[in-house]
């Protein structure tokens, strides 16, 4: 089943009475090639890359739950390019490209929106971070545009210039940023693997890793056991538990994330901005809700849901940036668990169990990265070696030290982001 | 979420910094290898349900605190000075 506009207007004339289910729901195989843990964005993507690029079908992916219900369903669905550190620049700008292709890729609408990100800066120590940060952007072929205030004032004439605490001094505008419709995404590749011949398995929890000899054999799951050549772990927040049935140590720590959002309003906010002065970020979605998020509630959780300080906390930056959200009515917050890794960066690799790769680290920001995680994990499990755009991505890197990618200049331990 | 500090009492978390798991507290010996002093620095279980972790009273007495805390339901478990942990 294609889309196109002539199918809608059809459908549209007929009772939508033609439309079928996005995706098969098949019975596990008692054996595949690939078999990957984990249903969410970044694994159906890696389910899509795989049959699209190159050619391998009999693979399946697991879900404990239901397909795209974790990280992918739970962020603000920004998605930028505006990373500065080799090894983090040249895959989100990968990530971006591909992106722009997605919705002809996948025949599907992502509502990718390039409605412009605006990264504000409030002294001039922060107007030169973003200078160079622009700069870099701009040297790995991305855009980057530094506004003054008067340029800021134009585009976002709604924010509270004039604070005494503070000033708005300016912004980073990167154009091609914006946003897309998360769960779309997360249907789109599922669609595209399942046509393609992926087997997508739902309600099917990993129960245990079956390693002999230093070679994975399979895994085992409440649907019963499932043979597989290679096994990929693109569990997120639960990474940890997962690596843990095959015996390794991940350096993860899972935290807790909160994101918020308004009733539904007229449009107000033409573009995502981020506040420089505080952890905070907001855009508006089609439906018309604010979207938005701020810092880690700060200690380990497992829980998805978490505590009124930060939601407070949150609250404070929004009314000091845009004293006009207070006439909004907050209507929903929830939380997703976050793979927190030391250096800030994700991990993409081998590990030393032959055939068992690792696909984790994202932090919090893996939404940005769906295509390009998925595009470059593919690489990795159909030839066995990096994608040139995840090379650094190392699962030694902490211990050797070398290739840490240290987006934050805060060291790489863990706890520090 | 509260914290009972066991010098100031149960105090709001707002109050406290959180430093990790719990594990920071066997400090390897400084000739003890790199595989060693990476599993202390970076590799962390990380498992979901009762977990020991510090945390710093910062804004109250400045103690250090080991804290077991459920992480799954965010019940606090118990806590005792990081002083007073037997290694």
């Amino acid at each position: 089943m294609r889309f196109s506009g002539l199918r809608v207007l059809k459908e549209g004339l007929t009772g939508n009475k033609g439309w079928e289910p996005h995706w098969r729901n098949p019975e596990p195989k008692p054996e595949y090639d690939i078999v990957l843990i984990g249903g969410g964005g970044h694994g159906l993507a890696t389910a899509h890359y795989l049959a699209k690029i190159h050619g391998l079908t009999n693979v399946a992916v697991l879900e404990k739950g239901y397909l795209g219900g974790g990280n992918v369903g739970r962020n603000t669905t920004i998605v930028r390019a505006n990373y500065m550190m080799p090894g983090n620049s040249e895959f989100y700008s990968h990530s971006l490209k591909l992106w722009e292709g997605l919705e002809e890729d996948l025949n599907y609408n992502v509502m990718h929106s390039q409605r412009g990100l605006i990264n504000l800066f409030h002294s001039d120590g922060q107007r030169d971070a973003f200078a160079r940060r622009g700069n870099r952007m701009i040297a790995q072929g991305d855009d980057a545009e530094l506004l003054d205030t008067a340029g800021v004032r134009k585009l976002l004439p709604y924010l509270d210039y004039d604070q005494t605490r503070f000033p708005i001094y300016g912004g980073l505008y990167h154009k091609r940023g914006g946003t897309a419709r998360h769960d779309a995404v997360a249907w789109g590749f599922a669609r595209s693997a399942s046509d393609r011949g992926v087997d997508l398995i739902q309600q099917c929890e990993v129960t245990g890793i079956d390693v002999e000899g230093g070679v994975v054999k399979g895994v085992q799951t409440t649907r019963g056991p499932i043979r597989a050549k290679k096994v990929g772990m693109v569990a997120a927040g639960r990474s940890g538990q997962v690596a843990a049935m095959a015996g390794l140590t991940l350096p993860i720590e899972s935290h807790v994330l909160q994101a918020f959002v308004t009733e539904g309003l007229k449009p107000c906010i033409d573009h995502v901005i981020s506040y420089g002065m505080g952890h905070f970020y907001i855009s508006q979605s089609d439906k018309g809700g604010l979207v938005f998020g701020g810092d880690l509630d700060m200690y380990s959780s497992y829980a998805a849901r978490g505590n009124l300080p930060l939601a407070e906390h949150v609250a404070e930056a929004a009314m000091t940036l845009m004293p006009m959200i207070g006439h909004a009515r907050m209507l929903r917050s929830w939380a997703g668990i976050m793979d927190m890794s030391p250096d800030g960066s994700f991990i993409m690799d081998k590990t030393d169990i032959d055939g068992l790769f690792v696909n984790t680290g994202w932090c919090y920001g893996g939404f940005k990265a769906t295509p390009a995680s998925g595009h470059t994990f593919a690489h990795l499990l159909a030839t066995g070696n990096p994608h040139p755009t995840t090379a650094q991505h190392r699962l030694d890197r902490f211990r050797t030290g070398v290739g840490i990618m240290d987006e934050e200049a805060t060291g790489s331990q863990h706890n520090l982001h | 979420m509260r914290l009972p500090c066991p010098i100031c009492g149960a105090r709001d978390h707002r109050e406290f910094y959180y430093q990790g798991a719990a594990v920071m507290l066997d400090r390897p010996e400084p000739d003890a290898g790199s595989d060693v002093w990476d599993e202390y620095l970076h590799l962390r279980p990380n498992v979901p349900g009762a977990h020991d972790e510090l945390w710093s009273h910062d804004a109250g007495c400045g103690a250090w605190l080991r804290v077991t805390r459920n992480t799954v339901t965010h019940e606090v478990i118990g806590a005792v000075l990081a002083s007073e942990v037997s290694r």
